[in-house]
């Protein structure tokens, strides 16, 4: 089964790297965006069945993956692979 | 004669090689913001190392596209010698003045200490005082070092001599083992294929004072000297 | 309005003695904005309130002082119209929860510190301590720590010279990160905190404000438990980015004649800076939270004054020369908010969203801040001795690699080679020696800096470890040839409102006045952190100690680092061989019980000023404090860097004694064979006690008849961290 852990910034935790990237688009002419954060995508091919390697993949993310004090993380898969 | 230091937000060694330059050669140092859109009249380009708008997205990927790039492409294209150190290296290969790409250390940690390299390739504007496969000792400070690129370039950077300098031990010899951040065929620099435009992960401008027992990159500056002069 | 419950009281770590106070002063109840307030300043944090008495004993003045404690850091003159300014500050309890971020933070808000008073930081020190190896979480936070101050303080461009890190189980659960800066600016030019100028701007700089760390100074004074854990939204993330535009454009508009006053916004934030500024200055302060630049939305009054969000300074400027900043501040990306004015009302007075939000007089926040004369116990250990020594008839030699590659005296490299030590260009002496030296940029001056504290000494005698640490900073100064001028100190210990915890406070803040009296080494800046404590087990008291001296002539000064073959090697200082409390005894051992060696202050400043006027002089160049591990441990960190052993004979009952014991105030010395005659009648007219034990030697180290080479000995101290960190937990 394989999977897509997207890891995110926490809401209303500084993410310096979104606002670096946010000023040098608006410098380079790009005006029509609003907010950019910066994240994280891990692919992991876990040999299981779904429900268990859903929760396979939440274990690896809260001990190892993801930074629960700063970061949110969303586990994506693909049904078609 | 003067050189132009481009000096962006989070660029920490500015000051370092302004006093290098001043130093050893004739050159006068002029510090040029990263939103000028010229160079003004000058005889060298230095970009010099930091952590330029932090390091974020990619190294030296913002700064490549500041304002002051297209002044700086369009000079070095035409031929203006133009030297990148550490993080100005990394600019140089992100703006494409220079091939290949340099990514995080093997070691996957940040390493300051002062290594061998080898002096491939002694005849440049910027390497004319050493002698060919002299080893000369130079401080390295980086995260991302790791020189790659793919086959084809690398064949290209080889068979036009670019290769300047590389890793090596006390003895010279350049092997795994005296490869500090896992680049490709331990290359710590490489010039463009005119060879007016140097990159290099290690610091010549640490290597400049007898006090702290460190001086082999004097002659670098007095390479890029004579070669003016 | 919410009433303010008992709860909340408890919850803001207000005593009900203190709210009572409040009470009273205002005549009415708090607003919750204000609960925050109140609770901000008095946390331990802000307002010393248990440690206030005691320091206030400790020596602050010598003829090199400008300023002593009280402003943001200390600073010092150094001559040629230079001034050094430093400081060392905790952030331990952050560190543990969020090492990366924890470390990180800390390194950038005493980078502040330094840089609000005028003085390019041109140095870092870090004093790390973590749990014991085996503890599941110290590999965790070794690494999160060393990045974290690593990632800070190398994109900043400023060297991380030197430090400690320590391990021992009494950190388990409650890590130090204790942090140094050291800057310098003309003596001249230093700017100061107090606020003057009725009428005067109260301006915001540096980063927007977000709800980072609130209630970081509170959280920074509560002892932990195992849910602490939790506690984890309250951690701020660092941007060195900011902070390095944040350095570049103060340093800017520093140049100019602007600037009435400057603070950074650290521990509780808007709050304290608000609060101290216009408190040192007697005057009043009132400012429009509306104005202030927000990265959340809808944050409120009280989020807002106790925000700690990286990156941020208050300055006070006059209302005609706003404009002159304001470009600075812009030309770097930086938000410029005028927030307020200063007033002659004596009052905080906080407005937003139309509402007055809070209203106290300062007295009350500032002098009406608790002081407790908490009671205290000093005990110490009973005086124990070794009755069994399981290595008695082990070779030194096999002693002596237990001991190099055990992991609190092995080589400290993986740490400091991912600090960038070099940069700026001026570290004439690198980490891993007794002192790192800085030259003062353009001069050929240098300052010599370290810090220091041998923990387990003050846990088993808090009086002798003040006096030792102390004693400690001053020593490794002097064996760099430098001339100590005064200390920064970093007092980490458990909970106060025990008496034995209040009584090692008090023991070592005893020893350390009487060694900062004796050597002439006064305390101009510090923190406290208390409550280092998780289910009720304290840590070691660990009072960390930065010691920063003047290298007049760079041409002159000394390292540990054997140079010539056949030189002469010679001890300062008498060898008794006192053995409990050594690493030999509680590591090697597991022998823990017994005292501390003493510290004879006379000896020390009698044996050390007589090892500096041999450097001056050039007759020594080789020289090293022997501390941690003894005798033969300081000897073999001589020989590792130049590949030059020692043949040493020595025949003693005691042997392991007089090897690996921890007598204080002695340095190894090496010296080249055309100056022995006048290094031996110097040290005799002097009436210093010292012992000729051998020669330096090539490539191996001979002791008695045993041979090792100083290469199998380097590979055993240089590997210990990578084995470690590479063997699976």
């Amino acid at each position: 089964m394989k999977l897509n852990v997207k890891i995110m910034p926490k809401n209303g935790v500084l993410d310096p790297q979104g606002k670096a990237i946010e000023n040098s688009l608006n410098q380079l002419g790009f005006n029509n965006f609003s907010e950019i954060r910066q994240g994280k995508i891990i692919e992991i091919d876990i040999d299981e069945e779904e429900e268990k390697a859903i929760s396979i993949a939440e274990e690896m993310c809260k001990k190892l993956l993801v930074n629960l004090i700063i970061e949110d993380y969303e586990i994506i898969f693909d049904r078609e692979k | 004669m003067k050189a132009s230091i481009i000096v962006f937000p989070g660029s920490n060694c500015d000051r370092d090689i302004a006093v290098s330059i001043k130093k050893i050669t004739n050159l006068e140092p002029v510090m040029v913001w990263h939103k000028e859109t010229s160079i003004p009249e000058s005889d060298l380009i230095v970009i010099p190392g930091g952590f330029t708008f932090g390091d974020y997205l990619r190294c030296g990927s913002i700064a490549a596209n500041s304002p002051i790039m297209n002044d700086i492409i369009k000079k070095a294209s035409d031929g203006l010698p133009t030297l990148g150190i550490c993080n100005g290296f990394q600019i140089l290969t992100e703006s494409g003045l220079l091939p290949g790409t340099l990514i995080r250390n093997d070691c996957l940690s940040f390493l300051c200490k002062t290594v061998s390299i080898r002096v491939e390739n002694n005849e440049t504007k910027f390497s004319n005082k050493y002698k060919q496969k002299e080893i000369i000792n130079i401080p390295i400070a980086h995260n991302e070092g790791n020189f790659f690129a793919n086959e084809d370039t690398l064949k290209k950077i080889k068979d036009s001599n670019q290769i300047i300098f590389k890793y090596c031990d006390q003895n010279g010899e350049v092997n795994e083992k005296s490869n500090p951040n896992g680049s490709i065929e331990n290359i710590a620099g490489i010039t463009n294929e005119k060879g007016n435009v140097l990159g290099m992960m290690p610091h010549p401008e640490r290597a400049t004072c007898k006090i702290t027992k460190l001086t082999d990159g004097e002659n670098l500056f007095k390479s890029i000297y004579e070669f003016l002069s | 309005m919410n009433k303010i419950t008992e709860k909340m009281v408890e919850e803001h770590g207000i005593s009900s003695e203190e709210y009572d106070f409040i009470l009273e002063s205002l005549n009415r109840d708090p607003t919750i904005t204000e609960l925050g307030i109140f609770s901000a300043m008095w946390s331990e944090h802000c307002s010393y309130k248990s440690s206030k008495y005691w320091l206030s004993q400790l020596p602050t003045k010598n003829d090199f002082v400008i300023q002593g404690p009280g402003e943001n850091a200390g600073v010092i003159d150094i001559g040629d119209g230079y001034a050094a300014v430093f400081k060392m500050e905790s952030h331990n309890h952050p560190s543990f929860i969020e090492p990366y971020q924890g470390a990180a933070t800390g390194v950038g808000g005493i980078l502040r510190d330094v840089f609000t008073m005028g003085a390019r930081p041109v140095a870092l020190l870090n004093s790390i301590r973590f749990g014991e190896t085996s503890h599941e979480k110290t590999k965790h936070l070794l690494t999160g720590v060393v990045s974290g101050i690593g990632g800070y303080g190398n994109c900043m461009g400023i060297p991380t010279v030197g430090g400690e890190v320590e391990f021992n189980s009494s950190y388990n659960d409650n890590i130090l990160v204790n942090a140094m800066c050291v800057g310098i600016a003309k003596k001249d030019k230093i700017f100061y905190s107090k606020a003057s100028g009725v009428g005067n701007s109260v301006v915001y700089v540096g980063s927007k404000t977000g709800r980072d760390g609130i209630h970081g100074a509170t959280m920074a004074s509560a002892e932990f438990d195992d849910n602490s854990e939790e506690k984890r939204p309250t951690v701020q993330v660092g941007d060195p980015f900011s902070e390095k535009l944040l350095l570049e454009a103060c340093m800017e508009l520093m140049k100019m004649d602007v600037i009435v006053a400057i603070q950074d916004m650290g521990a509780a934030g808007l709050t304290s800076s608000a609060v101290e500024m216009a408190g040192k200055g007697n005057l009043g302060i009132e400012l429009d939270l509306d104005k202030v630049p927000c990265r959340e939305e809808r944050m409120s009054a009280y989020e807002i004054m106790l925000s700690e969000s990286q990156e941020r300074m208050l300055m006070i400027l006059e209302p005609d020369k706003e404009d002159i900043a304001k470009k600075i501040f812009e030309k770097w990306e930086l938000d410029f908010s005028v927030i307020g004015k200063l007033t002659d009302t004596n009052r905080l007075v906080i407005n937003h969203e139309k509402e007055k939000k809070a209203d106290i007089t300062l007295d009350i926040l500032e002098k009406g801040a608790p002081s407790y004369k908490r009671p205290y116990e000093i005990n110490i250990f009973d005086n124990e001795s070794i009755q069994e020594d399981k290595y008695k008839n082990e070779s030194p030699i096999s002693i002596l690699k237990k001991m190099i590659e055990s992991p609190n005296l092995c080589s400290r490299r993986w740490v400091w080679e991912q600090y960038d030590h070099m940069v700026m260009t001026d570290t004439v002496l690198l980490p891993g020696g007794d002192s790192a030296i800085i030259r003062v940029h353009g001069t050929n001056k240098g300052l010599s800096v370290t810090s220091d504290s041998t923990p387990r000494y003050c846990a088993s005698d808090p009086f002798e470890g003040g006096k030792q640490a102390v004693a400690e900073a001053w020593r490794n100064l002097i064996s760099v040839g430098s001339t100590p001028i005064a200390i920064t100190d970093c007092m980490n210990f458990g909970n106060p409102e025990k008496k034995e915890i209040m009584g090692q406070f008090a023991g070592v803040i005893k020893g350390m006045i009487e060694a900062c009296n004796t050597l002439d080494f006064p305390v101009v800046s510090g923190n406290v952190s208390l409550y280092n404590e998780t289910n009720g087990k304290g840590i070691n008291p660990t009072p960390v100690i930065g010691g920063v001296g003047v290298v007049n002539n760079l041409d002159i000064f000394s390292d540990q680092n054997f140079k010539r073959i056949n030189d002469l090697i010679l001890v300062i200082g008498k060898t008794n061989g006192h053995l409990t409390q050594s690493i030999y005894a509680n590591e090697l051992l597991n022998y823990k019980k017994g005292l501390p060696p003493k510290v004879d202050l006379e000896e020390e400043l009698k044996n050390g000023l007589a090892l500096k006027e041999l450097i001056t002089k050039r007759l020594i160049d080789t020289s090293h404090d022997i501390s941690d591990g003894g005798l033969l441990v300081a000897l073999t960190e001589m020989s590792m860097k130049n590949n030059i052993g020692y043949k040493v004979n020595i025949t003693k009952e005691n042997l392991n004694s007089y090897l690996f014991g921890e007598d204080q105030a002695r340095y190894a010395v090496a010296i080249e064979k055309s100056k022995i005659e006048e290094v031996r009648s110097f040290l005799i007219d002097k009436n210093i006690f010292f012992e000729e034990i051998g020669q330096t030697n090539k490539d191996n180290i001979i002791f008695n008849d045993e041979k090792i080479s100083v290469t199998e000995l380097r590979d055993l101290y240089e590997n210990w961290f990578n084995n470690y960190l590479s063997e699976a937990s």
